[in-house]
């Protein structure tokens, strides 16, 4: 007789079998990705734009890979740093998924990539579902979006492997509350690092390339509980 | 709103058993679908309605059942419900939850087949063990 069909397996098990040989065809030759999720706004690309920089300051070699519904703005901004940086236009689909990573890969990223930053579609719902192959998952969120962004976006700030607070310069003016902030995300994912980070006045610079790095080199990353599902 | 790709995906894989069984028709599929799944129901129900057009599955009815999450401390052997927004935190000790039971699914839970003589539903057996579940592709 007919049986049950598990879905989260039929459909996902697609996504998640492209990420996983994206994974480890990557990481043969020596690229690590790096996924980075917020709101649209939140600051992905200015963040990146100055870690990018600095890699190219510290001898590493980085690319970008930055997703959008519409324009190559973020591209153009992204390319100054010197970095490969490629657009992903998405059509107007809310999410990147793995073969779409997989095939803007293919005869644009050098061979020699360390460190491969996916910016997503800024959008803190669709893209928690989708593995892209990455070994690094950053969730951002600026200042100005409240203290209790982490408790309305449970699932993306819940399977973050690094969080990072961005606009820090304004946290004064935005009334911040970093404690409160720090007490959702704490609820949601205990025990992910947070980074303040500010592309104003150079909080945080560097952070996000060392996490990466660290990540790259083989050490032990955050296993969000959220990731912990049960058998 | 991937909820729209969700459907579609719900919609062919009901396909894919249909064709290999030869169901004329579907009355109704369950879905399981986890509070954390980060899926909206409303949306899911409406782009269904839009995904089955023109297939075997169209006229179906699509039943959403929610499942809540839920956590468990190791060291207090405490499994708790974890809410919306969840508290991952135990409620016992206040340490890490050491996972999460439930909360994520997002699964086929039951087909019923519309049947061609009759015209009434013929209920599946939902009840397999997970472990026994096999992915579509492997349906014979
Ligand atoms: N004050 C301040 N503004 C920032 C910072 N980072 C980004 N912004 C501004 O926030 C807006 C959105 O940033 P963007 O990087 O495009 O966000 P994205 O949509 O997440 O890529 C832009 O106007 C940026 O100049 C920051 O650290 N401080
Ligand atoms: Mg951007
Ligand atoms: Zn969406
Ligand atoms: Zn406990």
């Amino acid at each position: 007789m007919c049986r049950a069909v598990d879905l989260q397996r039929a459909v996902l098990a697609k996504n998640e079998a492209a990420a996983q040989i994206l994974r480890t065809e990557l990481s043969a030759r020596g690229t690590t990705v790096v996924n980075l999720l917020s709101s649209p706004g939140s600051g992905k690309t200015a963040l990146l734009e100055r870690e990018l920089r600095l890699a190219g300051e510290r001898g590493v070699s980085a690319a970008a890979l930055t997703a959008d519904l519409a324009t190559e703005n973020d591209a153009r901004r992204l390319a100054r740093s010197g970095a490969p940086v490629k657009q992903v236009l998405t059509d107007g689909l809310c999410h990147l998924e793995a073969d779409m990573v997989a095939r803007h890969l293919h005869d644009w990223l050098p061979e020699s990539t360390r460190l491969l930053f996916v910016e997503n579609v800024g959008n803190l719902v669709c893209p928690a579902g989708y593995d892209l192959g990455e070994s690094l998952r950053v969730v951002l969120a600026s200042v100005t979006e409240g203290e209790d962004k982490p408790l309305k976006y449970p699932t993306a700030f819940g399977l973050a492997q690094l969080v990072i607070v961005t606009k820090t310069d304004m946290a004064e003016a935005a009334e911040f509350d970093e404690a409160a902030f720090r007490a959702h995300v704490q609820q949601v994912n205990p025990g992910v690092e947070i980074v303040l980070s500010s592309v104003r006045d150079g909080r945080g610079a560097g952070a996000l390339l060392d996490r990466a790095l660290a990540v790259a080199e083989g050490n032990r990353v955050h296993t969000p509980v959220m990731a912990r599902a049960g058998a | 709103m991937h909820e729209m790709s969700l459907a579609v995906a719900v919609v062919d894989q009901v396909e894919t058993v249909a064709r290999s069984r030869g169901a004329v028709g579907v009355s109704s599929i369950e879905l399981e679908v986890g509070e954390l799944a980060g899926v909206v129901a409303d949306a899911l129900a409406f782009c269904f309605e839009l995904a089955c057009a023109g297939t075997v599955v169209e006229g179906a009815e699509l039943i959403t059942r929610t499942v809540p999450g839920t956590a468990r401390c190791a060291r207090c052997a405490e499994v708790w419900a974890v809410g919306m927004p969840p508290l991952l935190l135990c409620p016992g000790c206040g340490a890490a939850a050491d996972e999460l039971v439930s909360g994520r699914e997002l699964r086929i839970r039951e087909v019923r087949w519309a049947d061609p003589e009759s015209g009434e539903a013929r209920r599946t057996d939902a009840e397999v063990p997970r472990e026994h579940r096999q992915p579509i592709t492997e349906e014979s």
